[in-house]
């Protein structure tokens, strides 16, 4: 089981032609992922097979539009690698096609667009993963997005992470370790995301082949607070935890009016104390996200084994 | 990005809203011309000399001379960023106390203890004070929305208002579905306590410093303090821009507003590249990619009992150029005594960076341990090219070994 995505999603690619959509096409392709159609406006009708050293292994429609595309393929998911100055564009076109989950890799998009955007998907029916993220990956179904495939295995535990390679890092840990996991999603480091912290936890909250969830978040903002507040009432999985950024200088402010509006939080020191007091185990080093992953782990599968064996006593008797 | 006042007052300018007439000079002797010709000789009686760096606090702070580190004493008394000068002879004081501020540095709250170098002044004319607001606008990341918001305690510092009395800031959501509504202006008003003419012109004052927020891409536009005068009409007499960095490309014209004396030179010279760099001021260098992963790095040199020089994060698409520029940079901060560089290559194959650090190191001469991790795509080549180059390093594997040798290293310091 996994959250969002898995073998069965068929996704369109909008800025397919351009080398970042074509390289990464190709790796999603190698991956598994069914891509059904690209979108690139001005070569609808053609057949686009990669280029230069790039070669897909099998060619993918191109149309003009999201909609042709959809209507052309039945996708149900589109991943956007289209430059800052038409990426909102991009997005809004997904979402008047009515795709169910866009992912947004785009980094350097206006503020004022993504509130554009932002505004355009409430009550529309898509979510946004991103923009400014490395997207989404359920390990041996699909990989929509630029994350390296071959370090993620397929297994029980939930990732979800403000950043790109730290998410590397922590999946690298948890894989070596023999820790597959459900599904890993990188909701971005702008301002303005469609999905949040919160969301995910949710999804994986009621997915029930999620066993332990790993959070990662930074300093800036109230994303962690609110999602240690949410796990405190709602969420019975264990919750690892790690907040980069606590030698990050604090003289190195935003202006002053952001942190009046987030009500003085956005500290790691905030952060962290928010999620230890909603039961998540915090970790101090990076180096340790995968062995403490480990250790509450097999302190489940005992106790597991010891309600098992009374059980089997009880039974007995 | 940010820039100076002057800059952000002839942007708004252009939006009609109520600005006084002000210049800016660059020498002691412009300021003295520039306040005769058009303050003095047109029977004006108060300037305001406002020191121009890149920070608030500028009323409150102090000018120290820049080779001594003592306050500078005008006329047996210390200079603050903004002096007020009245009583005739405006031009002789304007040269004499612009000689004192240029070139000496003004420590506000805002800058640290190491202050800003004034380069810059503005000369304002004067106007009276009745009353002093606070305005801002800036996004509220949560809703994803800019949001208003306003102050009857105007020239005092914001975070202190809202820490102490909350109820004192009034905020209006602006939907970006409809804009900004004339009901939301009128409330704000009322909220101030203003009547009469002083509501009409914060109405009309107000609806301009939306447009001029939403037109000029900024991620901050801070009115503080807003006067109303004994007229009734208001002044914005200081302004803060800090311009959306993504949006830069929409302006083109932003690109000559940008002062480069205010900014770190090895910050400016990284930006040439592109690269991300931060100057700190640890001791252990590091160069990371991603900015995730460059904080957690940092965090974990502080943990090993090191600290860091700077922040570094190389991108997604480090090329040999690249890394060897990041190299470079980093090794030129004289505070280094160690070395962590830590890639996980996703999108970056290690055997490329691994080109980049023996490229960079034919170049820079180190005499100082570095400490190299490289895991993910193509990390085994990497870590070969490292080892058959015939420099000096110390090759971890994950970032728990990349941890201990940095503890290592230190304490063999």
């Amino acid at each position: 089981m996994s959250i969002l995505v898995d073998k069965k999603t068929k996704l369109i690619v909008q800025g397919i032609t351009g080398s970042e959509g074509t390289y990464h096409t190709s790796q999603m392709i190698e991956y598994g992922t069914q891509v059904v159609a690209g979108v690139t406006p001005g070569k609808g009708g053609t057949m686009f097979g990669g280029k230069g050293e790039i070669k897909f292994d099998y060619e993918i429609p191109v149309y003009n539009t999201v909609k042709e595309a959809v209507e052309a393929t039945g996708a149900n998911a589109s991943v956007i690698f289209v430059p800052p100055v038409a990426a909102a564009d991009a997005i809004l076109e997904a979402i008047d096609a009515k795709i169910p989950l866009i992912v947004c890799i785009t980094e350097g998009i206006p503020v004022r667009d993504m509130i554009k955007v932002k505004a355009a998907l409430e009550n529309s029916s898509s979510r946004l993963i991103g923009p400014n993220c490395p997207g989404i990956i359920t390990p041996g179904e699909t990989k929509i997005g630029i994350m390296p495939g071959y370090i993620h295995k397929k297994g029980k535990v939930g990732v979800v992470s403000r950043s790109g390679t730290l998410t590397y890092e922590a999946v690298n840990q948890l894989s070596e370790l023999k820790i597959g996991q459900s599904t890993c999603i990188g909701v971005g480091g702008d301002p303005i995301i469609g999905t949040q912290f919160i969301d995910v936890l949710e999804l994986f909250n009621s997915d029930n082949k999620t066993e332990a969830i790993v959070m990662i978040g930074e300093i800036g903002g109230n994303a962690e607070e609110m999602a240690a507040e949410y796990i405190k009432k709602n969420v019975k999985k264990p919750v690892i935890g790690f907040i980069a950024g606590r030698t990050a200088p604090p003289g190195r402010r935003m202006g002053h009016a952001g942190a009046i509006i987030s009500g003085g939080k956005g500290t790691a020191e905030e952060k962290i104390a928010a999620m230890k007091d909603a039961g998540i185990i915090v970790v101090d080093s990076p180096a340790d996200i995968g062995i403490t992953v480990k250790k509450v782990l097999d302190g489940i599968s005992i106790k597991k084994k010891i309600a098992a064996k009374r059980k089997s006593k009880i039974a007995a008797k | 990005m940010k820039i100076h006042e002057y800059q952000a007052k002839e942007l708004l300018r252009k939006y009609d809203l109520p600005i006084l007439r002000s210049v800016v000079a660059y020498s002691a002797e412009e300021a003295g011309k520039l306040t005769w010709d058009l303050f003095e000789s047109q029977g004006a009686s108060v300037i305001a000399l406002k020191a121009q760096i890149h920070a608030g606090g500028r009323g409150k702070g102090i000018i120290y001379k820049i080779d001594t580190n003592e306050p500078v004493i005008f006329e047996e008394k210390q200079l603050h960023g903004v002096t007020i000068i009245k009583n005739g002879q405006l031009a002789d004081k304007a040269y004499r106390i612009s000689k004192e501020i240029l070139g000496n540095k003004l420590v506000t709250l805002q800058t640290g203890s190491e202050g800003k170098v004034v380069n810059r002044i503005l000369i304002e004319e004067g106007c009276n004070i009745s009353r002093e607001f606070y305005v801002g606008i800036v996004l509220d990341r949560q809703l994803g929305k800019n949001t208003i918001m306003a102050s009857t305690q105007g020239g005092m510092e914001i975070e202190k208002v809202a820490e102490e009395t909350p109820e004192l800031i009034l905020k209006e959501i602006i939907d970006p579905k409809i804009g900004f509504q004339d009901y939301q202006a009128r409330r704000l008003a009322f909220g101030l306590g203003l009547k009469d003419r002083a509501f009409k012109n914060f109405v009309e004052f107000i609806h301009k410093l939306v447009l001029a927020y939403d037109e000029l891409d900024c991620s901050l536009l801070e009115i503080n303090p807003l006067v109303l005068t004994s007229d009734n009409s208001f002044v914005l007499l200081d302004a803060k821009i800090t311009f959306d960095d993504n949006a830069l490309f929409r302006h083109p014209d932003y690109l000559s507003l940008r002062d480069i004396s205010e900014e770190d030179p090895l910050e400016v010279e990284a930006s040439k590249y592109d690269l991300n760099y931060i100057k700190l001021d640890g001791n252990v260098g590091c160069m990371v990619n991603g900015a995730g992963l460059a904080m957690a790095t940092m965090d974990m040199i502080k943990l090993s009992g090191g600290s860091p020089a700077n922040f570094l994060d190389v991108g997604g698409g480090a090329n040999v150029e690249r890394i060897s520029n990041a190299f470079r940079i980093m090794m030129s901060d004289p505070n280094v005594r160690a070395v962590l560089i830590n890639i996980f290559g996703g999108i970056v194959r290690c055997d490329k960076v691994a080109n980049g650090i023996v490229e960079a190191l034919k170049t820079v001469q180190v005499n100082l341990p570095v400490i190299v991790r490289l895991d993910g795509t193509n990390a085994e080549e990497g870590k070969q090219i490292l080892l058959n180059s015939g420099l000096q390093f110390e090759v971890a594997s994950d970032l728990k070994e990349a941890a201990e040798l940095v503890t290592k290293v230190l304490s063999n310091n």
